[in-house]
């Protein structure tokens, strides 16, 4: 599938900040999953460098701004072919040891609840069969975690959303690696794009999702918003521990000004489009 | 130099004089507390001194009457008023304990033991502390803080951060005092060229350690337009605000010499050197006395904010 | 005078003393101690005493308030190593240090060590000292910790124990300089009388050093510099004790930020490029875009700078999985994997309570062990069993039990004595020793240490915290 994506993160700082330093992780995967035909990240009058591949395989860069920085935009452009591998990363180069995957964070700790559900959700599949035991898991959450916009928020834990019964995708994502580690799974936050037709209900097309590590198949993803594994539609940034780590944008601006955040994103198929924007 | 080096040498700079300010406020305080009071409507002279020393509200807020006691506990010991000398001494010596490499051991030796002295003085019972022992413990640390400076430090650009500091503090202190003077402690027009007027004079004097060098200059008759000049024109007074600024021209000068470039802050001292030499005393009274005096410690703060920037904050490219 | 109780408890190495003869390194001070009159020793105290307040060295203990002036006690009985003995000793440190960067290398690339089913796979990757940040990150000249402090104790002429490695910014050796300072000053005619290897070159040899690692792309003079959290850290007098002897810029992380491929220093002229920083922060915080996004301290993108090659970090962070107490047991089996060589240096024997044969074991033999939390440092959270009671033993079994993977135990080591002042004269006190190994291109060490000592009779803890001296260390030269 061939999927074009252009993205615009605009933040707005009032009073002007003293200067502003981002990590950005923008920039699809190196895999046999898709093909980057063409991609370009801007963020005008920044000063950008500082750019590598990081253990994850993810290509990471750095811009600052010397301010005072009173407004700040990056903007992302690309096109990207797609193939569909049943959700299976493949030929993505890094040097992570899965098992350095296993430590929940704050946002992934499973609490007795998060446990319960691994455990009740797996019961009775071999653990040997953690393809099977993956799977199990995603429909789980897909059950437990109502898809529901606005009930979260970006510090919201995997715990919190489960008690909830309500989240986005990164509430799925997170409630994926806190399960996973209860059984001893590596598991991570992975990025990325969704392209979503209008009848498939709406979801954010700046997606993120999970990966679970499957012996001999290496790593999965798992959608649980969608109760699927990433096909086609989906176009891979990057990953992490969880969503922060993981995140596209990690930036701090010096200074006491405050910060207003306007996010556009849309991912549109060669031919027919399709837009959402969010706040 | 690190920029956060270079302010802390020039916050040693102020602190240290700040310190010596209020000591010999408080000098001046007692003095006029052992006059009898003469003049009816005349205010508590230890209220001129909380006024002289910008902190009548904020000892009002703490303290009831303005009684000696209490004021040398505010303007002496008192740790949450930023400016008691116990505070600038104490600020002062953590201002060397964090620039420690920058510094010769004979400063930071000056800038330590009057840090442990302080600390002496404030586990004493205050019965047996004579306000004069405070005052001349406080010029005698500064003396040698400032001895050790001369004789040790390297004459680099971290010396000029510590003298620009001196020089602009005293420069601000000269001005207020004397607008303080003018506006403060003479309630009405009318006691213009009195007894009392003259008296006080001679004690802004006294505060700014001028009172013997101006008799020698002047021939010892009191009157304003002297004072003006000794205060404010004459090079000659170590005290006079064209000395401090002429000092921090030369340092600044130093600087962009060493730097091998001029800033904003060079031009501006300059302009205010210039207008400096060029004025009289009656061009003084003509603008008035308060606009000018008000004018120049705007110049003078100008001029800190304008180093601040430039070398200080670290901002410059 | 004292010098009566020479050998003291005959369990114990006496350093001194082999029964009542004098072992030769000890030779040149046993007419100095004897012939010391009391009140020349107490003038002399006082005189060490006022010239540690004087310059400012003194030690604050994390959390436990009290004058975050005080002074550690200095005792002016040298602790001395024949030359043949430090030669045992260089050599076995030397080993470590190069076992334990190669292990840091390993284990942030292929990780070999544990493919081979030397090292377990969870008490790396699991590690919370394992920083995933560094993975696949080569630092330059692929050295890791750079300054690895080896604490050691011996137990008999030849027999020397490590017992703990320190990998990520090992502290005291302003002590090591200062305390040989102060020596040469009150009691030169030691100096002159016995032939002590110098020690002073460490400033010296640790520019260079981290002069050696700086990043490829930096093409001038490289620009090092001290990164401190500040001057409230208990540490701040070595931070700037080490910035002035090596005369480089002591710098917080308000005087750099990162602009394009480089880390720059704020100053009084514009930005200077900043190459090498020998930081003595924790990884935590270091940059809040990487590792604690609630810490507003750290240099925001300084991690991008480095894992790009841009700056040069000592040491790297994550270089503390190698020095937890946890891994410590294999060290060993890194020396012989990386190496090839046999351990010069002896582990301490080590049960992890993780597992639970030893920890059964333990647990039946607490009052013969000492009990250490896995990550924990300081002589805090630990527990000396021959020094507790019954109830204190009863209770640290307890916790044990509760938390297995929190702890090890080793036995109760019979650390040597080594004379020293005290109240009455010269008592046997306990020692260890901590000498700092450079590790650059080169790996070098200087021929001396830290050596801390149990002022309380009897005692065998001598961290700075629960009572610990420091003691001047000699090696004489060949």
């Amino acid at each position: 599938m061939r999927l074009t994506v252009s993205h615009e993160t605009t933040y707005r700082f009032d009073p002007p900040m003293r200067g502003v330093v981002q990590s950005l992780r923008m920039t699809p995967s190196v895999c046999e999953n898709q093909q980057v035909l063409a991609w370009a990240v801007a963020a005008e009058g920044a000063e950008r460098g500082a750019g590598f591949r990081d253990g994850a395989g993810d290509w990471v860069e750095t811009i600052t701004h010397i301010g005072p920085v009173d407004a700040l935009s990056v903007s992302v452009t690309g096109e990207v072919e797609t193939i569909d591998t049943g959700g299976v990363l493949k030929g993505h180069r890094e040097r992570m040891p899965p098992a350095a995957y296993l430590e929940p964070t704050r946002a992934t700790a499973p609490d007795r609840a998060l446990e319960t559900l691994a455990r009740d959700t797996v019961a009775g599949i071999d653990v040997g069969d953690v393809l099977a035991r993956a799977h199990a898991l995603c429909d789980g959450i897909e059950a437990a975690i109502r898809y529901t916009p606005g009930q979260t928020e970006h510090g919201t834990t995997a715990a919190e959303a489960l008690a909830l019964g309500h989240g986005v995708c990164q509430d799925h994502a997170h409630a994926m690696i806190a399960c996973a580690s209860v059984l001893d799974i590596p598991a991570r936050y992975v990025t990325g794009y969704l392209f979503a037709s209008e009848e498939a209900g709406g979801h954010e097309a700046s997606h993120a999702w999970a990966e679970l590590f499957v012996p001999d198949l290496g790593w999965v993803g798992f959608d649980a918003s969608n109760g699927v594994c990433p096909d086609g539609r989906y176009i891979r940034i990057g990953s992490g521990a969880d969503a922060q780590e993981a995140a596209p944008i990690r930036g701090i601006a010096q200074g006491a000004g405050t910060e207003a955040l306007e996010a556009r994103v849309q991912v549109d198929r060669a031919a027919q489009s399709q837009s959402q924007s969010q706040a | 130099m690190l920029s956060r080096t270079a302010a802390n040498l020039f916050w040693i700079g102020r602190n240290i004089e700040r310190a010596e300010t209020v000591a010999r406020l408080l000098e001046v305080g007692a003095r006029n507390a052992l006059i009898p009071n003469i003049g009816g409507g005349f205010r508590n002279e230890w209220d001129a001194v909380l006024q002289a020393a910008g902190k009548a509200e904020a000892f009002k807020a703490k303290y009831d009457e303005p009684v000696q006691r209490n004021i040398e506990s505010f303007l002496f010991f008192d740790q949450d008023n930023p400016a008691s000398v116990a505070s600038c001494v104490e600020a002062a010596r953590e201002n060397g304990r964090i620039v420690r490499t920058a510094l010769t051991g004979q400063l930071w030796d000056a800038l330590n033991t009057g840090y442990q002295e302080m600390r002496e003085l404030k586990r004493t019972e205050r019965s047996k502390l004579s306000l004069s022992d405070l005052t001349d413990w406080t010029k005698r640390h500064a003396a040698l803080v400032r001895g050790a400076i001369e004789d040790t430090q390297l004459r680099n650009d971290g010396y000029d951060f510590l003298y620009l500091g001196f020089a602009l503090e005293r420069g601000d202190a000269t001005a207020r005092m004397l607008d303080v003077k003018y506006f403060t402690l003479l309630p009405e027009v009318g006691y213009v060229g009195s007894g009392i007027d003259n008296y006080q004079w001679s004690t802004l004097l006294r505060a700014l350690s001028s009172n013997r060098s101006f008799n020698w200059a002047y021939g010892g008759e009191v009157s304003p337009g002297k004072i003006v000049d000794f205060l404010i024109l004459n090079r000659k007074s170590p005290r006079a605000i064209i000395t401090s600024a002429e000092e921090a021209m030369d340092h600044l000068d130093r600087l962009a010499r060493g730097y091998g470039r001029s800033t904003e802050a060079q031009t501006r001292c300059r302009a205010l050197v210039g207008e400096l030499c060029e004025l009289t005393v009656s061009d003084i009274f003509d603008e008035g006395l308060h606009e000018f005096l008000t004018r120049t410690i705007n110049e003078v703060a100008a001029l800190s904010d304008l180093i601040h920037g430039i070398y200080l904050s670290g901002d410059t490219r | 005078m004292g010098m009566g109780q020479k050998a003291g408890s005959p369990q114990y190495f006496n350093e001194m003393y082999d029964g009542a003869a004098v072992r030769p390194p000890y030779q040149g001070l046993e007419a100095w101690a004897r012939d010391m009159p009391v009140d020349l020793r107490t003038l002399k105290q006082g005189e060490a005493e006022a010239l540690f307040r004087r310059i400012g060295i003194t030690f604050a203990v994390y959390g436990e308030g009290g004058d975050p002036d005080r002074l550690i006690p200095f005792d002016m009985f040298p602790r001395v190593f024949a030359a043949d003995e430090w030669r045992k000793l260089d050599r076995g440190v030397k080993q470590r240090a190069r076992a334990l960067n190669a292990f840091l290398a390993d284990v942030y690339g292929r990780g070999e060590i544990i493919r081979a089913g030397r090292v377990p796979a969870h008490l790396v990757y699991r590690n919370e000292a394992y920083e995933k940040a560094v993975v696949g990150i080569k630092p330059p000249k692929g050295v890791y910790s750079h300054i690895v402090g080896i604490d050691l104790v011996r137990t008999g002429p030849g027999e020397f124990f490590v017992l703990e490695d320190n990998c990520r910014t090992p502290s005291g050796v302003s002590y090591m300089l200062e305390n040989r300072e102060i020596m040469m000053r009150m009691f030169p005619q030691l100096f002159r009388e016995n032939r002590i290897a110098p020690v002073e070159t460490y400033p010296a040899l640790l520019r260079r050093t981290l002069s050696s690692v700086a990043p490829a792309k930096c093409d001038t003079p490289p620009r090092v510099v001290i990164l401190t959290p500040g001057h409230y850290n208990s540490a701040y007098y070595e931070h700037s004790f080490l910035a002035d002897m090596m005369g480089v810029e002591l710098v917080e992380a308000q005087d750099l930020f990162v602009e394009g491929d480089f880390v720059w220093m704020r100053t009084t002229e514009g930005p200077q490029r900043v190459d090498v920083i020998y930081r003595r922060i924790d990884d935590a915080f270091i940059d809040p875009l990487c590792f604690r996004p609630d810490s507003m301290l750290g240099v925001p993108g300084l991690m991008n700078v480095y894992r790009s090659g841009g700056v040069a970090l000592a040491s790297a962070p994550g270089a503390g999985v190698a020095d937890d107490k946890a891994i410590y047991t294999f060290v060993p089996e890194m020396i012989r994997f990386y190496l090839g060589e046999e351990p010069v240096l002896q582990n301490v024997p080590t049960w992890q309570c993780a597992r639970p044969d030893d920890c059964a074991h333990v647990i039946a033999n607490l009052a013969d062990l000492v009990v250490k939390e896995v990550h924990g440092s300081g002589g805090y959270g630990m527990l000396v069993g021959p020094r507790s009671t019954k109830e204190q033993i009863a209770a640290f079994a307890d916790k044990i039990r509760e938390k297995p993977w929190n702890y090890i135990a080793q036995p109760t080591l019979a650390l040597s004595t080594c004379p020293t002042f005290v109240e009455e004269g010269v008592a046997p006190r306990h020692v260890d020793l901590r000498p700092y190994c450079l590790v650059g291109e080169e790996v070098q060490l200087v021929p001396g240490g830290l050596t801390r000592v149990a002022l309380t009779e009897g005692s065998l803890v001598v961290n700075s915290s629960q009572g610990g001296g420091v003691k001047d260390t000699w090696v004489l030269a060949e």
